[in-house]
């Protein structure tokens, strides 16, 4: 079989394009943005499967349910938190009767490399009733994803596919298998299936939960869920990317564990119950949540002990590693090295040299200072980190969009003044709503979206909206009443912004401030692509403060 | 066999590209190979972390362990330190000798290098320097990877191929300058590699001019 160098997100994406898909949507986030970022480019050379970016999670879900509806095969990848911006449809959509394969790749992020929680999808998938498979490795991510299309039509609910940063992020060589066709459209078979107005809801709801047997069939019986019974007293359970750390160290035990390894949900009940009765003391690794380990205790009626994060045998929080399963099964830390008497400077990251972030933050700061206690929350992206000295600009960052929401709260709370400070992709994904709630009530709040015509955080994808258009998509929102003013956070512009900020500050009402310059890392690909779109000229206004 | 290597530097120096030509230089000689890289926020100036696992069997785990790491190889001083725990006690460490200051509290460089000449395996490149001779600073991470080489289970033609697979496409410039680089890293490297067995550790003087070139 042929064989390629592949990240676990590419395994993916080429598990999906090998398995007979014709369009994949997504939108970009940590660590699942190399999925459709594969796509894409394959898209680009062979003109097939169609891939695009979309405006948020929820968004890139609908438009997948949609293939699906038409009998074809779709992918929508996300990260974790994205889930739950596409939970609404998540949730329904299982009790759809799909008939075109539908995978959900969802990449988890354990210890929080970069996101702002460690949530673990499988729990979602479970709370909608359907399956989740768990690659451990590259090659299982590009078998399961092939399989997941074929499960999710013969049992037609969506298929999870839960990938964390490790896996993820991490390449080596995948055997790649036959190119399957794309699926002809084909209407849904059942009429109803696909109204879930109450009375066919009920219906569906009742043919889902009749379907959930077959699927605990179908994990006890499944090749990913494989279990190896010894005659010891210690049993472990591994899911994911936990069995590679095991296996690493195993053989190091004094006696081989009864092992079931788990990578195929819902949980296996009759396997479980098969380790449990040789075993008195049952080990669970898992990375993330302690999901199988809290289903584990229920299943078992008394006897054997079950230990993990929640007994503290595995730290409750943080990812997995290999010293992290290396200390639960007790065995002993290596020798390693130690230094003394120079202390290691810590080094987060930080905005980039000469990132106009840094320019709109000195000019919001300068601005701020006439004021006797302002607030400012902030939103997801990399002036994220304006949070840190020196320019500790910022007070919040909570999930997408909510600056605004946050701003017009506590405006409405009696604080003033209150400016949110979100990017512009963020402004276009979870921004707009929450800006319509604010325009609706004129709210007296400041909103400064930091134009840098950019997904920058996330490797410089193109945003929804271009640039020239945002202002138009901000006027259409604020109406009448609202103010919209545009700057350029040149480093020559400081003053003159801070004015304008001071000025909209003041205004007894909604304003909207874009600071618009392009991001560092783009503005040479972009000047090369489009000169007119390439940011300002060395002091000159962008495009001229436009009236209020 | 199993070789691991722990990559670290700053986020923009090329530590994931130096990884991708060594672990494309071990697939080219059959081995098998795991990269786990950083993506995302971290690589904003903040410091990164690769791992590199060679073996001629299949790898599972995608990190190495604590105390089990074959090689350290940093493209700077601090970040050479900041995983040390992961270092095997007969380990190497291999690290360019130039500081990269973006934060406040940068401890003194001297106090930093007596820190890693304290280590039992360490080379310790003047990479700016070499990288700028061979015609572009930054070629810094092809000079550490020649520098790696004799510690690597690697032979050097199959890096100099990786190397020309992976500039290649760059033109015919950038891909001449990192050659040189990585020839001169090698030979700085190698250079002392005698001494740093005599005093347990060396900093490599920058290689005559001639050696520089192929």
């Amino acid at each position: 079989m042929p064989r390629r160098i592949l990240l676990g997100d590419e395994s993916v994406a080429l598990g999906a394009i090998h398995g007979g898909l014709s369009a994949a949507y997504a939108y970009p986030g940590t660590p699942s943005t190399e999925i459709l970022e594969f796509i894409l480019d394959h898209h680009e050379r062979y003109g097939a499967p169609y891939a695009s970016w979309c405006a948020n999670e929820k968004t890139a879900y609908e438009e997948a349910l949609g293939v699906s509806f038409a009998g074809r095969r779709a992918l929508v990848c996300m990260k974790h938190v994205g889930l739950n911006v596409a939970a609404d449809p998540f949730v329904n959509s299982a009790l759809v009767s799909v008939h075109g394969g539908l995978v959900v790749a969802v990449a988890d992020d354990p210890g929080m490399h970069s996101s702002q929680n460690e949530q673990d999808t499988r729990q979602l998938a479970e709370f909608a009733r359907v399956l989740c498979l768990e690659p451990a490795n590259q090659q299982e991510a590009y078998d399961m994803t092939r399989e997941a299309f074929e499960l999710s039509e013969r049992l037609h609910v969506p298929v999870v596919l839960r990938l964390v940063t490790r896996l993820a992020h991490s390449r080596t060589t995948v055997e790649v298998g036959t190119v399957l066709a794309e699926r002809p459209i084909r209407r849904a078979p059942v009429k109803n299936s696909w109204i879930l107005l109450p009375g066919n809801a009920r219906r569906q709801w009742k043919e889902l939960l009749e379907r959930q047997p077959v699927f605990a069939q179908l994990a006890d019986t499944a090749g990913w869920n494989r279990l190896s019974m010894r005659d010891t007293d210690l049993g472990v359970i591994t899911t994911g990317i936990a069995r590679n750390y095991y296996r690493e160290c195993a053989h190091e035990l004094p006696e081989a564990p009864s092992h079931l390894h788990i990578g195929l949900y819902p949980i296996p009940v009759g396997r479980v119950r098969r380790l449990a009765e040789r075993s008195r003391r049952i080990l669970v690794l898992e990375d993330g949540y302690p999901f199988v380990e809290a289903r584990v205790r229920g299943l078992l009626p008394s006897g054997a002990e079950v230990v993990g994060r929640m007994t503290g045998d595995v730290p409750a929080a943080g990812e997995l590693t290999p010293d992290v399963v290396r200390d639960a099964l007790k065995l002993p830390a290596r020798p390693t090295h130690a230094i003394a008497g120079i202390a290691l400077p810590a080094r987060p990251p930080q905005l980039c040299e000469g990132c106009p972030h840094v320019f709109a933050f000195r000019a919001l700061k300068k601005a701020l200072d006439a004021f006797e206690s302002p607030l400012v929350t902030s939103d997801i992206g990399c002036y994220t980190l304006g949070a840190l000295p020196p320019y500790s600009a910022i007070e919040s960052c909570v999930c997408m969009g909510a600056s605004i929401g946050m701003a017009k709260g506590s405006a409405e709370a009696g604080v003033w003044p209150v400016v949110a400070v979100i990017g512009d992709s963020t402004f276009l994904h979870s921004g707009i709503t929450p800006l319509l709630d604010a325009a609706a009530a004129n709210t007296d709040m400041t909103v400064v979206i930091l134009d840098n015509m950019t997904v920058a955080m996330t490797g410089m994808q193109d945003t929804i909206v271009p640039s020239e258009r945002l202002d138009d998509v901000v006027r259409g929102v604020l109406g009448e009443r609202g103010h919209l003013r545009i700057i350029d956070p040149h480093p020559r512009r400081v003053d003159r912004n801070a004015d304008v900020l001071r000025s909209e500050i003041e205004h007894h009402g909604l304003s909207v401030v874009v600071a618009r310059r392009a991001c560092k890392q783009v503005a040479a690909r972009m000047a090369a692509r489009s000169p007119a779109r390439a940011g300002a000229p060395e002091d000159g206004p962008t495009i001229a403060g436009a009236a209020p | 066999m199993t070789y691991d290597i722990l990559l670290a530097g700053v986020g923009g120096q090329g530590v994931l590209s130096m990884a991708a030509v060594i672990g494309r230089a071990a697939l080219a000689e059959g081995l098998h190979v795991k990269q786990s890289e950083v993506h995302g926020m971290a690589q904003r100036g903040g410091a990164v972390l690769a791992h590199l696992r060679l073996s001629d069997a299949p790898i599972e785990s995608d990190l190495i362990a604590r105390g089990t790491a074959d090689l350290i190889l940093s493209l700077e001083p601090v970040e050479s330190l900041r995983y040390l725990a992961f270092l095997a006690p007969k380990g190497a460490l291999v690290t360019t000798s130039n500081p990269f200051v973006n934060i406040p509290d940068y401890p003194p460089i001297e106090d930093l290098l007596a820190t890693i000449r304290t280590l039992p395996r360490t080379t310790i490149v003047d990479a700016e320097w070499i990288a700028t001779e061979a015609g572009d600073v930054q070629a810094l991470n092809a000079v550490m990877v020649g520098a790696a080489m004799p510690l690597l289970p690697l032979r050097p033609e199959s890096v100099e191929a990786a190397v020309r697979e992976q500039f290649g496409r760059k033109g015919d410039d950038v891909l001449r300058c990192n050659l040189a680089a990585l020839r001169a890293g090698r030979t700085a490297a190698g250079g002392v590699a005698a001494s740093a067995l005599a005093k347990g550790h060396a900093v490599a003087a920058p290689p005559p001019a001639a050696e520089a070139t192929p």
